[in-house]
């Protein structure tokens, strides 16, 4: 594959998704949009876990909390869903703010629970939210769905059910979603901040010498990906109709899938998670019929990586092949070795 | 009276999540290592006691004398195979591994004992309580106090005054200079490892006898365990039993309010403990 | 005499960079070899490849004629080489006393040395038994180390910069144990920066240079200017 042809391949690839439900079935549309949710969620989880450090078991606060607030916005608000997603982002990411600087007092491991139990906070006291149905959870009221705004033009348009052009709607928003965030974490990723926080994961204190605030870099890559992951989670809850607070802040479902979709297809990689969601999604298929051995297969998938290709299946890729279409370095220039003639 | 009665059924409830901490604090103490299956390994040596309970007919309290060395050489195991291989500075694959471990061991428990709820029959005992005049409590929960009690003494006379302990703590001090003594790290975190598990079939004991158990309880342990550990001060088995006692009255004190704040107040304490002493209570000198 | 520690081209790694090239040294047995040279010359590398702490990349160390190259430390240890670190490294969480008895955590059967004899040896150390290792001087603090590698009872004492950061008079009566600990029929290596002092207790020289050995020799056959030429490189440049 030459160099000049990938980005063709690549927009092709692109083109059709975005045509998808035009010309695929509405179940392949609702399954991929379940694949681009845990994509976009595993890629927050990478920019957090494989750049800046920060190994959070507490992503499912930002996806319960994006759901939440969207539900509030429609429910006791009145407003548009789409209005509400935003709603959800935003609510997720003020929430980011007094949960960074309790976690952040946390060193490294005990980073990890500490967030997990602030993710538990969040949930109990959600369950306490009466108004949105408590502990048992609530339902979006009927028809809401196909009130958004722009189902009536993309019905007319792709020539659908009301129902499935909700569908491709949530679909395109979840599919701009996931580029805007490859694009957003390539560019940031390439980006003087960005290397500074490769810089940091490397090694703190030369970070800090070069004049890169690694609390700052941190706290700023923290809150975005807060903001991303709520957005996510709204628009998820949009589709499932219904939350209750554990579904909303399952950790199995929002943050331990995606766990092991960045380990298996390479932490601290950019194409990882794209590649891990596609393996995760073929594991789901395969051992759908033997209940929860596919989590253990899960579970030990992961520990294997760990334990002999720490850069996952991405990381093996590259290394055989030294194919690599998304560098994050910039390439030292090539200097002549001096010849030794003695 | 009801106050009273709420103090000290705290105060026990504290007991049970110091056993659940003190496994936890052990090993971080030795290799900086954050478990994060020790919620889950708790509730496989509670299956564990349950089996063999089950298969010999033996009371629970005897059993656990058969499970607590299976736990100890599963520990073992564990430690050389698997986590020994990831210890190092980069924090993220035993975190990672750990977390791998802990989805495995919860989906190994449900497809073996199914997600029904199981408990541990210690006959007459459960219900026996001992009145005080002040207040009565429950023998079992005095029980489980008086263990944590004993753990953690016999875990710091171990730590403080055996060869053993020496190893510990110069290990967790300097690895490579603990080499140079003829000190094999890799053992004695295995060691380690083994004695946690130990500490967790324990636990487990008490666990399964006061209440009912499933395969997805693991995780909420180890995040009391973890609460604990924090509000105690790393590395301080003392502080441990503290911050299980902080943890244990604030759920008591919350419950006693609304049944469905227990573990929001808890979780609550926790923080606000954190929030003014950000190195918890018993901070250890040199870290 | 034979030989009872023989290094035979040995390379090694400091990190990335290579720090020793194809050392050759033999220790006899009883006898005491001092190393000197200047800070990066491979002297703390070479003490780190023969107990095992430091990767070697080729080369051999024996040990009373058994390969043990490549051994793990602690294997190292327990075969009777011990080392007293550059900068002590004491453990912090042990007290005094309990630095000294980690030193015999290998040991199997008994040796000269007990806790009571490193206790005589150095009385402080009996005094100031219960306290935290690292609260001694920097003097003390170089006694409970050494007391801590001859609690191994080894066959062979390695002693990286004793006298690093150490005033003269404490030096000296750090090295005033030397006697006892030959005595006890322990051969010794010595690392030092300390010129005179080296020459003074050793019975043989090398002199090492950016990982190789330049010179070696008895101290009484060796010159001044030798030793400097050796130790600063001006012939070599």
């Amino acid at each position: 594959m030459s160099r000049s042809l990938s980005p063709l391949i690549a927009l092709f690839a692109l083109a059709v998704l975005y045509a998808l439900p035009a010309i695929a079935p509405r179940a392949m549309v609702q399954d991929l949009f379940g694949i681009l949710t845990l994509l976009v969620l595993a890629m927050n989880w990478n920019l957090l876990a494989g750049f800046a450090g920060l190994v959070s078991v507490g992503q499912q606060a930002f996806v319960g909390i994006g759901a939440y607030a969207m539900f509030a916005a429609i429910i006791l608000m009145g407003l548009d869903p789409l209005v509400g997603v935003v709603i959800g982002g935003i609510a997720a990411a003020v929430f980011a703010v007094p949960m960074a600087f309790f976690a952040f007092r946390l060193n490294g491991a005990y980073f990890a629970i500490g967030t997990w139990v602030v993710a538990d906070i969040a949930r109990l006291a959600i369950s306490q939210w009466k108004a949105l149905g408590g502990g048992t959870g609530t339902s979006l009221p009927k028809g809401t769905a196909k009130e958004m705004a722009f189902v009536d033009g993309i019905k007319e348009m792709l020539d659908v059910s009301t129902a499935a052009a909700a569908d491709a709607l949530t679909y395109w928003l979840m599919l701009s979603l996931a580029v805007a965030m490859l694009v957003a974490s390539y560019i940031f990723l390439r980006s003087r901040m960005g290397l500074g926080l490769q810089a940091i994961r490397d090694n703190e204190n030369a970070a800090r010498s070069v004049g890169v605030d690694p609390l700052k870099l941190k706290a700023a890559v923290f809150l975005l990906t807060a903001f991303a992951t709520g957005l996510c989670g709204a628009l998820a809850f949009i589709q499932i109709t219904r939350v209750t607070p554990d579904a909303a802040f399952s950790v199995i479902d929002w943050t331990a899938f995606v766990i092991f979709i960045t380990v298996i297809g390479g932490i601290g990689t950019l194409p990882g998670p794209i590649v891990g969601v596609v393996v995760f999604y073929a594991l789901q298929r395969a051992l759908a019929d033997y209940g929860t051995i596919y989590l253990i297969v899960l579970g030990c998938l992961g520990i294997a990586v760990m334990l002999f290709a720490r850069r996952g299946l991405w990381g093996l890729f590259t290394d055989r092949t030294g194919i690599d279409p998304l560098p994050l370095r910039h390439r030292p220039p090539r200097v002549a070795k001096p010849s030794h003639s003695a | 009276m009801m106050l009273i009665d709420t103090l000290a059924q705290g105060m026990l409830l504290g007991g049970l999540y110091a056993l659940f901490a003190a496994g936890l604090s052990l090993v971080f103490g030795i290799m900086r290592l954050v478990n994060l299956a020790h919620g889950d390994l708790i509730i496989l040596a509670a299956y564990l006691i349950l089996t063999v309970a089950t298969v010999t007919g033996l009371h629970p309290f005897v059993a656990v004398l058969i499970a607590a060395p299976l736990m100890f050489g599963f520990g073992w195991l564990l430690q050389t195979h698997l986590l020994n291989r990831v210890l190092g500075n980069d924090i993220l694959p035993p975190l990672l591994v750990t977390f791998g471990l802990s989805v495995v061991i919860q989906n190994g428990l449900l497809s073996t004992f199914t997600a029904d709820s199981q408990k541990l029959t210690a006959g007459s005992i459960e219900a026996a309580s001992v009145d005080l005049g002040v207040v009565t409590l429950g023998v079992m929960p005095v029980l489980t106090f008086g263990s944590a009690v004993l753990v953690i003494f016999l875990l710091n006379q171990l730590f403080y005054r055996t060869a053993l302990g020496r190893a510990f703590r110069a290990t967790s001090d300097d690895a490579v200079t603990a080499q140079l003594m003829g000190i094999r790290p890799q053992r004695v975190f295995a060691m380690a490892t083994g004695i946690a598990m130990v500490v967790a079939t324990i636990a487990a004991l008490y666990l399964g006898t006061r209440a009912n158990f499933d395969p997805s309880i693991g995780p909420a342990r180890l995040l009391y365990a973890f609460e604990a550990v924090i509000i105690g001060g790393l590395g301080s088995l003392w502080g441990t039993l503290a911050g299980g006692i902080v943890i244990g009255l604030a759920q008591a004190i919350g419950a006693s309010i609304n049944p469905e704040w227990q573990i929001l107040s808890g979780h609550i304490a926790f923080v606000l403990v954190l929030l003014i002493r950000p190195r918890g209570l018993f901070p250890r000198a040199n870290d | 005499m034979s030989a009872l520690l023989t290094i035979a081209g040995l390379t090694a790694h400091y990190g990335d960079f290579q720090a020793l090239f194809g050392v050759d040294l033999t220790l006899d047995q009883g006898q005491t070899v001092a190393i000197i040279g200047a800070n990066g010359a491979g002297k703390t590398t070479l003490m780190r490849a023969i107990t095992g702490v430091a990767k070697v990349t080729a080369g051999s160390v024996r040990l009373a004629g058994e390969e043990i190259t490549r051994s793990p430390a602690p294997d190292i240890l327990t075969r009777g080489v011990a080392m007293v670190p550059e900068g002590r490294k004491l453990f912090p969480s042990l007290t005094v006393e309990e630095n000294l008895l980690i030193g015999a955590h290998a040991r199997r059967g008994n040796g000269f040395w007990t806790l009571e004899r490193i206790q005589t040896l150095f009385p402080i150390l009996k005094e100031r038994r219960l306290s935290p290792g690292t609260a001694l001087s920097g003097g003390q603090q170089q006694m409970v180390a050494i007391g801590r590698a001859l609690m191994s009872n080894p066959q062979v004492l390695l002693c990286d910069e004793l006298s690093l950061g150490l005033a003269p008079v404490v030096i000296k009566e750090i090295y005033a144990a030397f006697p006892q600990i030959k005595d006890s029929g322990t051969s010794i290596i010595v690392v030092e920066q300390d010129i005179s002092q080296a020459l003074r207790v050793a019975d043989h020289v090398h002199c090492m240079m950016e990982g190789r050995i330049t010179l070696s020799g008895r101290p009484s056959e060796l010159s001044r200017d030798a030793i400097h030429d050796a130790y600063f490189g001006v012939n070599h440049a």
